[in-house]
This record gives C-alpha cells, structure tokens and sequence, in this order.
C-alpha cells in the first residue's frame, strides 16, 4: 500500500529527455514521491518516453497493472502530449485520460539548482496527478464538411490555388473585387529573373481558370459577410452590378470605344491613361465583359446619353441592373487578396507630382507593349525619349519613420535590376543609374540577375540614397550620394523612377474582421507559426497565398498559393473532421440565461436556446446558452464570464484546476 | 592611408554623453546616406554627414570632434526630417559640438571677435546671437 485511498490507478512516468531533464531533476526522487501520491498504482523513469521502446514501457504497463490513467512527466505537452495519447488509446485507455506533468520547459530548462528543480518537478507531478484523478473520458464529435472552397482574391495567388484545387476535384469559387481577374502580374511587363512576358505566362492560367468545370468567378464582387466554422462557412458575396448582362455580351468593345465619357483614369494603367465610364480594363481581361463605372457614367449621373445601349449589338447594356447579394456554403477559405504600394503624399523631396518621376508600377505600363505609349519608352511630359533615367530603391522601404514601412518590400532589388536592364536592352544609349542602400536578391539565379544588369548592360549602380530631387528646365537634378567614395553628386535626369514600398492593402483590417484571422503591425495576414505552417491562419480552415501575407515576388506567391490548395484539397478529402472534445459545456439546470458568455465568446460559438424544464411536476420555460462546439476553439473565457458557474469547460472543469492549484499548494 | 584601429572602450564615456545630450541612437543608422544626400552644407564639410554617423558607430570619436564638419553643420534639420530611421542627426551634431564647447577655453566664437566678423552689414543680429549660442559656452 503506498498510501491514500486507491480510487483510481495511476501510472506515472517520468523522462529523463537524456541530460535535458535529468541534469537538473532527480527523477528517481520524482519516482519515490510519485509512488506516495493518492491513486498511483505504478511510477517508474525512462530516458527518452518518447521513444519506441518508453511508448511500449508506459503501454506493458498499463496492462500489466491495470492502469485506468496516466502522467508522463517530460516535455511540454505541445511537443508530445499526441504522442502519449495516441499510445494510451492504443492500450485501451481513453486519450483524455492521460495528463502531461511539463518538467522540461517549465522546470528544468529553467533552474539550475537540482534540489529546488526536483522540488518544482515534485510538485508539477503533484498537479497532474490530481488533475488526471478528476478527468473523464471524452469523446470527440464530428462535423460534416461542404467540399468546395472559397478563393478570395483573382491575382496570380487565387488563380494558382483555385487551379490546383480544382484539378483536384473540388468546386472552387473566386471572389474578385475588380472587374477582371489577373490582379497585380497582369500589369507587369516582364518577370524576372527569366524576362519571360508577364501576360504571356499568366493570361492562359486566366483562361484557364475562366474554363475550368470546376471554377466559378464572382468579378466585380466583394465578400460582405462570413459566419461558421471549418468544413462549414457560410458566405454572403455581393455581386456589384456591371449594367452589363454577362450572358448576351459577346466583348465586342463598341461600347467602349464610342463612350463619350473619357475623363476616368485607368486604374489598370496606373493613371497614365483615360478609359470610358464603361471599360474593360485590359485587353485579355477575364472575363472579357465590360463594365459601367456608376461615377463616370453621363446616363447613370444624368438620365441622358445611354450612346452604349443604342449601340450595344446584343442588348447587353442593362441599366436596370441592381447589386445582387449571394449566400455560398464552403469548406475552406483561402485568402489571396494582394498588396499595394505606399502613397507618395509624404516624399516632397522626391517630386513624384512631376510628370517625368514615375513609380516602378508605372514603369512597367510604360515599357509594356500594350500599354498607354504602346511600349515606347518616353516621359510622360513631353513625350521625348529620356537620355538619363534615375532609379531610386527603398523609397519608404526600411523606413521607420511614420512615412514609410519599416520592412524591406523584399521585391524591388529585383525589379529595378530588370527595368534597368530592359532600357539597356531597348536603348543601349540610355545612361541608367541605381541608387540603393543594400542590393537584396537571394533566390534561385537572382543575384546572378542583379550583377548581369552592372556586368553586361553597364548600369551604374550607387550605393548611397537621394537626398532631393529639383526640377530645372526640362530636366530634373537628382541630388544624391556614393557612400562608398564619400562623394556627393548631382545627375541631370530625364526621368526617375522610385521604387515605392509594398503595403498591405487598406482593406484588409475589415476582411481581418469579417474572417476573425488576425494581422502583424504592418496589417499583413498572420500565419500560424512563422516557420512551421506558413499558409495557414490561427482560424481552422482559412489559409493565405500570396503578398496579402507580406512582400512576396511571383515564384514564392505561386509556392504558396499550391500549398494552401494543398492544404484545402487535404481538408476537403476528409469525410468528416473530428472536432476537439475539450470544448465548453452548459449545466442548464445552474444556466440564469443571463447571457453574458455569448457576449464574451470570441469565437461566436455561444448562442441560447429556450428549453423546458419539469420543475417539481411544473413546467417551466427557460432561457439558456447554448455552446456550437464545432465553433468553440476550448479557450475558457466562458467559464469565467459565467456567474452561477453553469459553464465548464470540458477537459479542463474548475474542479480539475482547483484540484491542481491545491496539490502544488500542498 | 593608415589603418583604423577600432578600441570600442577608448571614448566610452564620450559616446555616453553624446548619447546622454542627443537622446540618439547611433546604431538605429544603417548607413543609407539620404542626410548627406540632402544636406544643403557639405561643401563647407570635411567629413559627410553619414561619415560622422558611422565613425561614431566605429567608436572613432576623435575623428568626429576633430572634424570641421560639426562646425558647418548649420542646424536646419534636413537630414533629421528624411532619416528613414528616425535618427536626429542634427542632434547628435548638436552634442558633439557641446562637448567640445565644455572644455575649458574652447569656444568657437567669442564675443570680442564678433566685431571683426561683421563685415556684412546685411548680416541679421538674430543670426549673430545664434551663432555665439551655437559656438560658445
């Protein structure tokens, strides 16, 4: 008889972890006292529990003397406490019948001294076993999962996620606010390191997406609202209305070439060039059918004109048209919904309100063949082809101050390497010179890239930044440094392109809200563990692709994208998805109806329900909370909230907390 | 050109009170070069104005006080406004000047010297009342 009453029979195993635990705490000491505590029937210490051979120690065990529950002393139960589960249920214990006593991060990791370290682990031990007295068998419940996924966002990530998903033969749906899907890779000339054509590598994934059986896109359309839980959101999309009926419209482009409103700038050209109150915004746009812009529209703004709809050949023009609100089931969400660049507003040395100072975005349309100057390469002021052109990296990069990110946008290295290589090659009398603070181009042939740019096309680059730029003339003098030979110098530009900083873009605080995911400092998406699972969000069922997630180029955004479709065709292909059984419960008999837990639940997994109750032979009507346990993530909040104490949490029910605080107390 | 012999101890406590005067941060530099690109007196300067920084950074003080580009430095802030890291460096200007003003008969300008000075009638009193602020004790 090792003292206390026998209620229960515990086995305790305490771990060495080698030297990690051992070194520190003295586990035969922790074994002795193990053997003393109330309802332990067996105790004994292992080098690695980890192990094969120490899984199949606790197993024999277990049946050897007819264990009904157990404490592994050893590491935190983040790192193995499915390890032990497993094992346990393997010998017929239920996995919740086996509690983790944390001795590594939590006692010997963090004390020197082996006397006050095996105390502590004495008294962890303690906790665990008096713990693991009071808990219950629990079952896990299931939950349905609706086999179709939601993209958010139509650029190169949604595009890449939803084509992998659907190949695997799941319906996918993509929400794309603009017109056309395509997103930032459609504006952009060339891609490096390759210099292969932008359009020409993404336009027949376009298509393809447009044709898939399995793809459907929602453009011009917004997500509104989300409400469930994974396996089983419920979405509500708005479909803005085009006034254009998408079935009849064959894309002939009359409308838009006889619009008389032309005031609008294009958003797809960067501003640098007007297009009709109704457009398509690029030539390959998909799909291939205009819109009408409720601003620019003379018919819509005034009731006359309607030129469009006279003209429209099919009938397609619908100026009756209304937003239209749609609710969609799926199973997973992927976001994929992009970046931005910085405003400039706040760079007045940099004189981006002159014509001829461009960003690198503007740049791409320029030097883009189908772009507003048809792919010459001249100022937008004059129109004149430039002698010099000026590039300036970081502007608002690596910027700590309130105008700029303090993060390295990561991609513009890169980019203005090709751009001033793509002068070079066009115009090998164009001088082209680099200011830039570091050159950043890690990544497969990237740095190879950036040198050829200096080696073979005799761009100079500058280390050093640009302290001001002055308009003279029709020049413009950059004023900058080589910090390298500690000379300032003065170039006469022609033009200058600034490499603006990446951000996040400006709405994704309220799609933040609307997914209940969460966002860094700079209000890029959070993954779930920086290195360990990068495309998923804390939120079950949601993953991220792409820049929304922070400054990406194409090749890692298209990496990503297929390992969140990874991710969604692993969830989609369960069955069911078995939900975690430690979630809270209401005793409705104690529940007041006061409601407070409802207000608390972060995770809106508490509503209430009107019930009956017999009380001594009167019925009586009752107001109570009610727990959706596919939604509760088990954090306890509710239990606390709650004041008559109708609200456990399973798992972890006061009395299993109190019995632990108790024995440490001892 | 001689070798430059890096003894981080060497001006510790002068690095303290440059640190102490300027509340900067010398090592929240990371050398981009945008004060010295738009510094409006460098050709006035023997040391540019991130050299000051980075010689600071090196615990090369000697060569930073001995600089006459503390002296030309004129106050106007424009490198503090466009720092990307937020680094004062008109400030940290500001201290290492001081220090050297503390010791014992180093002002730069003194008040019996003023009258030799004004050669330019057009030069505002204003002008002449900051600059002995500026230049002594």
């Amino acid at each position: 008889m090792q003292g206390g009453i026998k209620l229960r029979k515990i086995g305790v195993f305490v771990c060495w972890c080698g030297s990690n635990i051992a070194a520190t705490v003295d586990v035969e000491q922790v074994v002795q006292e193990a053997n003393k505590m109330s309802g332990v029937a067996y105790a004994a210490d292992y080098q690695y529990m980890c192990s094969e051979i120490g899984q199949n120690m606790m197993k024999d065990a277990i049946l050897k003397h007819n264990l009904d529950r157990v404490v592994i002393a050893a590491c935190s139960p983040r790192m193995h406490e499915g390890t032990f589960r497993r094992a346990a249920e393997e010998s017929g214990i239920n996995p919740y019948l086996v509690e983790i006593a944390n001795i590594r991060e939590q006692c010997s990791w963090v004390h020197k001294d082996k006397k006050a370290g095996t105390e502590k682990a004495i008294a962890l031990t303690r906790a665990a076993v008096a713990k693991v007295t009071l808990n219950t068998e629990l079952i896990p419940g299931e939950i349905d999962v609706v086999k179709k996924a939601l993209i958010i966002g139509g650029g190169i990530a949604g595009i890449q996620a939803a084509l992998d998903i659907a190949d695997a033969g799941y319906k996918v749906d993509i929400v794309e606010k603009t017109p056309s899907i395509g997103g930032r890779m459609a504006q952009l000339d060339k891609t490096f390191p390759t210099l292969d054509c932008s359009a020409c590598i993404l336009t027949p994934k376009m298509v393809d997406a447009a044709r898939h059986p399995n793809i459907t896109l929602h453009t011009y359309s917004e997500v509104e609202k989300i409400s469930g839980y994974v396996g089983n959101f419920n979405v509500s999309i708005k479909k803005k209305a085009r006034y254009v009926d998408m079935d009849k419209c064959t894309g002939c482009r009359i409308c838009t070439e006889k619009c008389p409103s032309k005031k609008a700038k294009s958003e797809f050209e960067e501003g640098l060039k007007n297009r009709g109150a109704v457009y398509i915004p690029f030539a390959q746009a998909v799909p291939n059918v205009p819109v009408i812009d409720t601003d620019e529209c003379i018919k819509l703004k005034t009731g006359k004109c309607g030129l469009c709809e006279k003209l429209c050949p099919s009938g397609a023009i619908d100026f009756n048209q209304k937003d239209e609100m749609i609710t969609e089931e799926y199973g997973a969400i992927v976001v994929a919904s992009g970046y931005d660049i910085i405003d400039l507003d706040k760079f007045g040395e940099y004189q981006y309100d002159h014509p001829d100072v461009i960003t690198s975005l503007e740049f791409e349309r320029i030097t883009n063949a189908a772009g507003p100057t048809n792919g010459k390469f001249v100022r937008p002021s004059d129109g004149e082809k430039p002698k010099k052109v000026v590039f300036v990296q970081c502007v608002g990069s690596r910027d700590k101050t309130e105008r700029g990110k303090s993060y390295c946008s990561k991609i513009c290295c890169m980019y203005t390497a090709k751009h001033s290589m793509l002068i070079k090659e066009k115009y090998p009398d164009i001088e082209a010179y680099v200011f830039y603070i570091d050159v950043r181009t890690p990544g497969k042939n990237f740095d190879e890239f950036q040198r050829r740019a200096v080696e073979k096309y005799g761009v100079q680059y500058i280390k050093g930044m640009v302290g001001k730029i002055f308009p003279e003339g029709k020049k413009l003098m950059v004023h900058g440094v080589d910090t390298m030979s500690g000379e300032t110098l003065v170039i006469d530009a022609d033009m200058v392109v600034l490499a603006a900083a990446t951000k996040a873009k400006s709405d994704a605080v309220d799609l933040k809200r609307k997914l209940n995911i969460s966002t860094d400092i700079n209000n890029f998406f959070t993954e779930a563990h920086p290195k360990l699972r990068p495309v998923e969000t804390a939120s079950a069922g949601i993953y991220l692709a792409g820049a929304c997630q922070g400054p990406k180029d194409i090749p890692e955004t298209v990496a990503q994208s297929s390992a969140a479709a990874a991710k969604v065709i692993g969830l989609l292909n369960k069955s069911k998805l078995v939900n975690n059984p430690c979630v809270s419960a209401v005793d409705e008999s104690l529940c007041s109806g006061c409601l407070a837990c409802t207000e608390m639940c972060p995770y809106d997994a508490i509503s209430f329900k009107n019930i009956e109750i017999d009380d001594h032979g009167q019925k009586i009507k009752k107001v109570v909370a009610d727990v959706n346990e596919a939604l509760c993530h088990g954090c306890g909040g509710c239990t606390v909230t709650c004041r008559p104490g109708a609200i456990d949490l399973k798992g972890f029910t006061n009395k299993q907390i109190l019995a632990e605080v108790d024995a440490i107390c001892r | 050109m001689k070798k430059m012999k890096i003894t981080p101890d060497k001006y510790e406590n002068e690095l303290l009170q440059i640190k102490k005067i300027s509340s900067e941060m010398v090592n929240d530099c990371m050398q981009c070069g945008k004060c010295t690109a738009g510094c409006p007196a460098t050709l006035e300067m023997d040391l540019l104005p991130h050299q000051i920084i980075r010689y600071l950074q090196l615990g090369q003080f000697h060569k930073v006080i001995e600089s006459k580009t503390i002296w030309s430095c004129a106050s106007c802030f424009t490198c503090a406004a466009r720092c990307p890291r937020g680094v004062d460096l008109a400030k940290l200007m500001e201290a290492i000047r001081l220090i050297s003003l503390r010791k014992k008969g180093n002002n730069r300008l003194n008040v019996e010297d003023v009258s030799q000075l004004m050669t330019d009638q057009k030069m505002p009193q204003q002008a002449i009342v900051s600059a002995l602020r500026k230049y002594s004790k």
